[in-house]
């Protein structure tokens, strides 16, 4: 394959470089002028400091919503889903085709495709469950199967989208709301919220519904589900669809940060698992915690030691985290 | 000084408490029965002197020395061995080599005589031979029914030469007359010297194989003594038997 | 057969090939064939872990570019021999294996797993910020091109790596028949129980990292010379990642033929389709059979061809 930019590191140096280049459409969007990197102000030593943090805060909302989907099928199903990644983007190139096509705001087209990944996640638990979790050989050929997935959702994307960068048109990606000093920009803002907004509802969902405490439950007892006269196999694919349905809204949110090409889904790999482990697996506020805590400390990389050291972060985290303390920050 | 001294030991899985300060001191060439409901740590207890999983407060003594921070191949080469209560077969070995792991990995790896490969085909065709599973050497264990399974993981703890044997819930789906032949082994294989603990849900067995009888209840140990005695004790019939 | 008696026979086989080679008397037959062959090394070092113990290495790539780099960095210094470049990529690489096991193996599968992954990704961000060994603008290795007695430089190369060939197979095979061989296989078919019966489980998997990661480093070494101009994308491409797992899966795991014969399927048929269709479809194709034979097919070639031996001697 011939080289391209890698993800968020070369994005964001393609849009500090654009930066400069005061014609260029996307640079103008994205960054304001007289910007840095997530655009905050940059010059000022005291706000840059402010403004990483809000960054990585608002960062790490996204963060959190691209991890609650692994939060269930790791933390409460214990399947290792490395190709989540894949399906974000496949929700951030659907996105993609029908903002362009349709001008519908990208967080709407993913609430609409909602019931789709749900479908989609729940034959790919299907096809799962039949050749690898009932023959008890989920680990070695489980995970094969998983990153297989992932692969070919990649290469497909190259075949038929190619491998220069896409985004999305809103009204929100662009203006910046400023409250003395500290800059919000609303592509990250937008974002940040909807995610919160996603764990709101699957933290309800969870916590509150039949099914929900269900799902919480098969990952303790199946025996006692059984008993209640529920199919624990049924409740297992309910949740891996949800998983797989959060990523319809989180590749959305992907696109609306950041442009998006095939292969910048292996970054997030990392970057998911980092913030399960992270946050303790199964519990989603957790998640969120540990997704913020990500994204302070890779906004601050980013921005005092720069962006091609971004993806070290997250899998350096991981490494360290796994190595010296596997039951996380608020581990059980 | 007993062959097994474990003392204040403690476990928890998060906030669920699995066992809470179990003393239980076990001498050499003991048959000491472990009985207990469903849930009440058994299985965990047997984890925690094997290393399998580790205890929160407590102290494993093993023949006078602390095996506290030991890993499980560590203990089992000191010569403690035991079977799991849901066989854990080798699948993709034969019932051979699964004898033949055990005695590569712990009867050569301790100091002394290293048996060679002729020695070690005879040791695994007696093995075979005591369990009653002679002529299924060279299947998979996937061809085996349950008891054969079963009688598999036994024979895979003994093979290890143990001091210590820790035998858990071996019986389970037995007939009468094999879970005669399990314990009339057992019986023997302690005369040559094994000490001994079954867990069983198998009264029969339980009461015809050991010298003293420790019933543990939700972590706790209620009672330990001479069997006759323990069973009529009414903790014990109030949390165990009186259902 | 004993092993001394294979690496005899393999040797003879491997001196075959490169005459025949020789005959066809086109430098492409040498320079496809170098990559083919290079995957029959990734493909047995990554079963040596992941087959055989049952630990899967997402980041083949590391090991390979790790041996890359190392000669790189190395060619700086002072103009080397390739074995000895071959043997320091091995050094370093089976180092970094080892310390990366020491880190992660005492968690479940899984996690080691997603610990291979992050290796990768970490290991690549540091090299493209390397300006030392050429960072993200690549660095370039400039390579004779006749050497004595052999000819053609290239064919050197593909010498070079028929070595590795025979050398990992060698080393593959005397694992599977010795004890060590015992070993792996209860950790991958149980590991409580291993340790139960008293198989020192972190040290063995310890060692099979190390190896597997000495294997393709030494895989990595002579890539600088072979390709010219090495880029980090190209050094810690997804190729690597995802052939080094599709060849052992779809070869067949248990044994060290698998990896032979998916490496020679698999890369003579990504040799074909590179040329002919195009470089992501040929990835493609090896994405889909590797879902696929993990579905249907979980025991490989070398499992489906064991499968209709047993069913013909009922």
């Amino acid at each position: 394959m011939e080289a391209r930019p890698e993800g968020l590191a070369k994005a964001t140096a393609f849009l500090q470089t654009g930066h400069h280049n005061k014609n260029n459409e996307l640079a103008r969007k994205y960054l304001p002028a007289g910007t840095g990197l997530l655009g905050e102000q940059v010059g000022f030593s005291y706000d840059l400091l402010i403004n990483a943090l809000i960054a990585g805060i608002l960062l790490g909302g996204f963060y959190a919503a691209v991890t609650l989907g692994v939060s269930i099928s790791f933390g409460i199903l214990d399947i290792v889903n490395i190709a989540h990644p894949a399906f974000i983007i496949l929700g951030s190139y659907i996105a993609y085709i029908v903002n362009i096509r349709l001008g519908i705001d990208p967080i709407v087209i993913s609430v609409l495709m909602l019931p789709v990944f749900y479908v989609l996640g729940a034959g790919v638990y299907q096809v799962y469950y039949e050749s690898f979790e009932r023959r008890g050989q989920e680990s070695l050929r489980g995970l094969s199967f998983f990153f297989g997935l992932l692969f070919i959702t990649e290469v497909i994307l190259i075949l038929v989208f190619g491998v220069d960068y896409r985004y999305v048109e809103a009204w929100y990606i662009g203006p910046t709301w400023r409250f003395g000093g500290m800059d919000f920009p609303l592509r990250m803002l937008v974002p940040c919220v909807a995610a919160l907004a996603l764990f709101g509802a699957l933290q309800l969902f969870l916590s509150y519904t039949f099914i929900g405490r269900a799902i919480s439950a098969v990952a303790q007892d199946q025996q006692a589900l059984r008993l209640m006269a529920v199919d624990p196999i049924r409740i297992k694919r309910i949740a891996f669809a949800i998983s797989i349905a959060t990523t319809s809204v989180a590749g959305a949110l992907l696109i609306i940060i950041q442009p998006v090409e095939p292969s910048v889904g292996r970054e997030y790999i990392g970057r998911v698992f980092a913030i399960c482990v992270l946050g303790g697996l199964g519990s989603l506020p957790g998640t969120v915690i540990g997704a913020m805590l990500l994204g302070i400390i890779e906004s601050f990389t980013s921005t005092f030691y720069g962006p091609s050291w971004a993806p070290a972060v997250a899998f350096g985290v991981l490494l360290l985290t796994l190595a010296f303390r596997p039951a996380g920050l608020l581990g059980r | 000084m007993p062959l097994l001294e474990v003392t204040g030991l403690s476990k928890r899985f998060g906030g669920f408490v699995a066992l809470d300060g179990i003393d239980l001191a076990v001498q050499e060439g003991e048959r000491v029965g472990l009985i207990g409901p469903n849930g009440s740590g058994k299985s965990t207890l047997v984890n925690c002197i094997c290393g399998t999983l580790t205890n929160e407060t407590g102290t494993v003594r093993f023949n006078g020395e602390t095996v506290d921070g030991l890993v499980t191949h560590e203990r089992t080469h000191r010569g403690m061995a035991r079977s799991f209560q849901l066989p854990r077969p080798f699948a993709t070995l034969t019932v051979a080599e699964n004898l033949r792991v055990p005695l590569l990995y712990t009867v050569n790896a301790r100091p002394g005589h290293k048996l060679s490969a002729a020695e070690l085909d005879t040791r695994c065709a007696e093995l075979l031979a005591l369990v009653a599973l002679a002529d299924k050497g060279a299947q998979l264990p996937r061809d085996l029914t349950q008891v054969e399974m079963r009688k598999l993981e036994l024979a895979r703890a003994m093979a290890a030469e143990p001091k210590l044997l820790i035998a858990d819930e071996s019986m389970a789906g037995l007939s009468q007359s094999e879970v005669d032949d399990i314990v009339t082994l057992l019986i023997r294989l302690n005369e040559r010297g094994i000490t001994i603990i079954m867990i069983e849900h198998i009264m029969r067995a339980v009461m015809k194989f050991s010298q003293r009888l420790v019933v543990l209840v939700s972590g706790k140990k209620i009672a330990d003594g001479k069997p006759d005695t323990v069973i009529r004790d009414p903790e014990v019939e109030k949390a165990y038997l009186g259902q | 057969m004993r092993t001394r008696v294979f690496v005899l026979i393999s040797i003879a086989v491997a001196a075959a090939v490169f005459f025949a080679a020789r005959l066809v008397n086109n430098d492409y037959v040498f320079f496809a064939g170098y990559t083919v062959l290079q995957f029959i090394v990734l493909a047995t070092a990554w079963n040596i872990l992941g087959g055989y113990t049952g630990y899967v290495n997402f980041g083949s790539a590391a090991f390979f570019a790790l041996g890359a780099y190392s000669t790189v960095f190395f060619h700086k210094f002072y103009q080397m021999p390739i074995p000895v470049l071959i043997v320091i990529g091995g050094v370093i690489s089976g180092i970094v294996g080892l310390g990366m096991g020491y880190l992660t193996l005492r968690l479940r599968g899984a996690f080691f797993a997603i610990a291979t992954l992050a290796l990768a990704v970490v290991l690549q961000t540091f090299i493209v910020n390397w300006d030392y060994v050429g960072g993200s603008r690549g660095a370039y290795i400039i390579r004779p091109n006749e050497i004595a007695w052999i000819g053609p430089y290239i064919q050197y190369l593909f010498l070079l790596m028929l070595a590795l060939v025979v050398i990992s197979l060698a080393v593959a095979r005397g694992i599977e028949r010795s004890q060590l061989g015992y070993g792996f296989a209860t950790i991958r078919d149980d590991e409580l129980a291993a340790e139960a019966s008293g198989v020192p489980t972190l040290r063995l998997k310890l060692i099979a990292t190390t190896i597997s990661g000495a294997l393709m480093g030494m895989a990595g070494a002579p890539f600088p010379y072979y390709i010219g101009y090495l880029q980090p994308s190209s050094a810690f491409g997804l190729e690597y990642a995802v052939n080094s797992i599709a060849m052992p899966m779809i070869g067949g795991t248990t044994s060290w033929v698998g990896p032979l014969i998916g490496a020679i399927l698999l890369g003579t048929l990504q040799q074909i389709a590179t040329v002919t269709i195009s470089s992501a479809v040929n990835l493609l194709i090896v994405g889909l059979l590797l879902v696929g034979f993990v579905i249907i097919a979980p025991n490989g070639i070398v499992g489906l061809v064991q499968g209709w031996m047993r069913g013909r001697a009922k």
